[in-house]
């Protein structure tokens, strides 16, 4: 007979308090009075009382009950301990050790007798010592004890001998396996094959692994250079071993999801029948087995996305019969393990998401644009209940929908390197998807180089790897205000580049290389990429915390020891993109719009325009805007007081050079000349580009002095030039002339 | 006059002669190769692997505000424990462990001044130099510091 896992743990823990119990009486006889022991006695027979009702162990329960009877009597003090109920207890504790043994052995209480026991326990309750019961078994040893039991009460202390023959082996006929025999034999007793350790134990095993997994990497990195068969041969097992002693002490510390799950039902049932609906709940994969430390992160997300669920998720059993659907709900909690990573999915079969709702209230509350919810996906809708201060309830129950929600659930499961994701099919339910690493010590994770040193980014951040080579690589990252992006498939992406972040200076190595290392990351709820001077591979590292002086330093998710021995940084994608936002606080919203800008290409209407650079920057000038262009020899420009200018047609072209230096290379200046009434000026640029005749729509991104907005122009984001603004700016003389 | 005495592991900062009491001190290093921390406290140098800790290395030159080490000379490490980490104190160079009187022990005199000062609990009177006892508690806490 297979024992579950609720039956053994409760076998475990009953014979644990049973030895508690031995030792606890041989205390109490020497101090009848202490009733802080009886109090413990009490706890532990009527946990086993209640587990034992709960499993269907109708002999246990009955007889421990009638020794709860009795020691709760004796814990108020209105009994007070004496000679025949110690012995009568003591009893108790054999019969009980009795029965645990049969079920442990044949899964059944088996033919052991506690009714003697029982009116023996319950007389010595009620004070009407019944004299005959225990004797029933006749061949029991038990006939020892009688004696005691009639024995006058006020005799406490002459008897004492009476109780250790009592319990020498009072249940030993009763039961084959009696607890000298079972001891001795049965070496697979549950209680023996079982070990309770302290979680800080593990805890520390953990570290020690890790130090064994770098010690491992180091000596492989040796050893593939060696040309030594032996010690080849030697790493190779060790590297063996290292991985199976790590894998089995990660397994120490899994637990099943169904520890979490199992409050589950419970909270669903009570807020079902509040919301005056019919939920009932499968589980599958409950035994999908998770490190603790995870699974106590996700237990009041877990617990949130239900009540969600049920609140929200699911119609009332009369919208349910209208549907046609069954009247009472079905939500599914669904564990699986796949590729390194744990899935949980939470199904309901309500009526899935109200979009028009959603969208309705997002707008309200302002956290998108209309413009913006125009062209979102169904599937980026549906995200938007993340959006922090988000609920769609009509009203605010006091079980859920007071705005604090969904946007926490994913701030969790982020901190702990998980995502969720939600899909959603009107009329026919939600599915929230959370995956989460399965452990949190050692994680795989992609090593970097900028700026010479090395960071480890974790894998479960990492989208994908670009590498651009020769001209895409210097022609792929576009600016807009100042920030790179680069556009992947059509999406701008952000680019964060690690060495200037860090005020790294760039290696020889890293000089020399003409391409460039894009590492698209997850961070929130968006993409960013990643610039990198070189990508090195992905290994196990095991996370270690940064010292209290690093607290502050938010770009970093702990530090790790490589197999060379250095210590590298472990990145914190989400704290840099915070980093790389505050630095650039106007970035994100200028690639926002400009990805905006980028969609909206084909509406505007038809312009010719001047492109040209200047400072770096590829700028664009409505053509109609502009007099002429104009090439005019170096020799031409002079100097009147702090001003530039140039002889020009006969008269005095003031002159404003555009970005930061002027090109000293060629010989020539190409100059944009715009007029005003009677007077003109020229803007001295970089070079001038091209002519094109294009679509646009210029959109105003930015306070940018200079700079009238943004628009997708060939392709490319580029910025357009304020012409007037830009005289104000540069040369303020010159405004005052111009009017 | 008491005779209570205690050790101190004495090392030289820029010239000057510091100690921490002795129990405090984890070990004392050479200098240990290590990994920079970018946009950490300027006053953070990098962090050290010893023996698979991760060990903040924390420059006193820049802490005590005295002028940076000249370039091409090593700092050697005093690892001191703080609470259940462990932080290492570059120095220039370590020198011996000192059985000191408390007798010849005076609070900070009035004539130094600066973050030295504010940073040490007392002097002891040796000779010929004086040896000035470092609080590593005060040492360590930077939040009020420079975030740099």
């Amino acid at each position: 007979m297979q024992l579950d896992d609720a039956a053994k743990e409760f076998l475990i823990e009953s014979y644990e308090g049973l030895d508690q119990l031995d030792r606890e009486f041989v205390a109490l006889e020497a101090d009848p009075q202490a009733r802080a022991r009886i109090a413990i006695i009490f706890r532990v027979i009527h946990t086993i009382k209640g587990t034992s009702g709960f499993l269907g162990l109708g002999k246990l329960e009955s007889v421990t009950h009638a020794g709860e009877s009795l020691l709760s009597l004796l814990r108020e003090g209105t009994l007070t301990l004496s000679p025949p109920m110690t012995a009568a207890l003591l009893a108790l504790v054999d019969r009980v050790r009795a029965i645990l043994k049969s079920v442990e052995t044949t899964g059944s209480e088996g033919a052991i007798v506690v009714e003697d026991l029982k009116k023996t326990l319950l007389a010595l309750a009620d004070g009407t010592a019944a004299p005959a019961p225990p004797v029933t078994p006749p061949a029991s040893p038990v006939v020892a004890a009688p004696a005691p039991v009639v024995a006058p009460p006020t005799t406490p202390a002459a008897e004492p001998a009476a109780t250790p023959i009592a319990i020498a082996e009072p249940v030993a006929p009763a039961s084959p396996a009696s607890p000298v025999s079972g001891e001795a034999g049965a070496s697979a007793s549950v209680a023996d094959t079982n070990v309770r350790v302290d979680v800080s134990l593990l805890d520390k095993l953990m570290n020690l692994v890790g130090e064994l997994v770098l010690s491992r990497n180091q000596i492989l990195q040796y050893s593939a250079h060696a040309e030594e068969p032996v010690l080849a041969a030697a790493s190779q097992r060790l590297n063996l071993i290292t991985t199976e002693l790590q894998e089995q002490v990660m397994k120490t510390r899994m637990q099943p999801i169904g520890n979490v799950w199992a409050k589950l039902p419970r909270v669903v049932r009570d807020l079902a029948t509040a919301c005056g609906k019919q939920v009932r709940v499968e589980m599958r994969g409950k035994e999908t087995e998770l490190d603790r430390a995870i699974l106590e992160a996700i237990k009041d997300p877990l617990t949130h996305i239900v009540r969600n669920s049920v609140d929200h998720g699911f119609e009332s059993s009369a919208a349910r019969a209208k549907a046609g659907k069954p009247k009472t709900g079905t939500l599914t909690l669904r564990a699986f393990h796949e590729s390194g990573q744990c899935n949980i999915e939470i199904s309901d079969d309500g009526g899935g998401l109200n979009i028009d709702a959603i969208s309705k209230k997002a707008l309200e509350r302002g956290v998108v644009s209309e413009e913006r919810l125009r062209r979102m996906s169904a599937h980026e809708l549906e995200q938007l209940i993340f959006l922090p201060g988000f609920s769609t309830a009509e009203k605010v129950t006091n079980l859920s929908g007071r705005g604090v929600g969904m946007d926490v659930v994913k701030t969790n499961v982020e901190k702990i390197g998980g995502t969720v994701d939600l899909r959603s099919k009107p009329g026919a339910g939600t599915t929230v998807q959370i995956k989460i690493p399965l452990t949190l010590a050692i994680v795989p994770a992609l090593t970097v180089m900028s700026g010479g040193q090395r960071y480890a980014i974790p894998q479960t951040h990492l989208v994908e790897l670009v590498r651009l080579e020769g001209e895409s690589a210097r022609a792929g990252v576009e600016r807009v205000h100042g920030a790179q992006v680069y556009r992947l498939r059509g999406r701008l992406l952000p680019l964060v580049n690690l060495g200037e972040t860090f005020g790294l200076a760039r290696t020889a190595d890293a000089e020399a290389d003409t391409g460039l290392n894009i590492i698209v990351v997850q961070a929130d709820e968006r993409q960013f990429g990643l610039v990198v001077d070189a990508v090195g591979d992905t290994e196990e590292i095991v996370v270690k915390p940064l010292g209290k002086l690093l607290k502050g330093c938010a770009v970093y998710a702990g530090a790790t020891i490589m197999g060379d021995g250095r210590v590298a940084l472990i990145l914190d994608v989400a704290g840099l993109a915070q980093h790389a936002r505050a630095v650039h606080a106007k970035t994100e919203q200028a690639v926002t719009a400009a990805a905006e800008a980028l969609a909206d290409g084909a509406a505007g209407e038809k312009q010719t325009l001047l492109l040209f650079s200047a400072g770096g920057e590829t700028l664009a000038l409505p053509l109609s805007s502009i007099a002429r262009l104009e090439e005019l020899p170096r020799a031409r420009l002079e100097r009147a007081g702090d001003r530039s200018v140039a002889q020009y047609r006969g008269g005095i072209l003031p002159l404003i050079q555009l970005g930061e230096s002027a090109p000293t290379d060629t010989g020539n200046l190409q100059v944009i000349v715009y007029s005003s009434g009677e007077r003109s000026v020229g803007f001295v640029v970089e070079q001038v580009l091209d002519i094109v005749e294009e679509t646009v729509r210029v959109e105003r991104v930015s306070a940018r002095p200079g700079v009238l907005g943004a628009a997708v122009v060939q392709g490319r984001v580029t910025d357009f030039l304020d012409v007037g603004a830009v005289a104000r700016l540069k040369a303020p003389w010159l405004f005052e002339e111009l009017r | 006059m008491s005779s209570e005495t205690r050790q101190v592991c004495t090392f030289t900062v820029a010239g000057l002669r510091l100690g921490v009491d002795v129990t405090q001190v984890q070990e004392v290093l050479r200098h240990q190769e290590m990994t920079p921390v970018p946009l950490a406290p300027s006053v953070v140098t990098g962090l050290i692997n010893l023996r698979g800790q991760i060990v903040t290395a924390l420059d006193l030159r820049g802490r005590l505000q005295l002028p940076p080490r000249p370039s091409g000379e090593l700092p050697s490490n005093v690892v001191v424990r703080h609470g259940d980490a462990m932080v290492s104190l570059l120095v220039d160079d370590i020198g011996d462990v000192l059985e000191v009187d408390a007798s010849t022990f005076e609070p900070p005199p009035a004539t130094l001044t600066g973050s030295t000062r504010a940073l040490i609990s007392g002097v002891y009177k040796l000779s010929p130099h004086l040896l000035m006892l470092l609080n590593t508690d005060l040492v360590l806490r930077l939040e009020a510091q420079n975030p740099a």
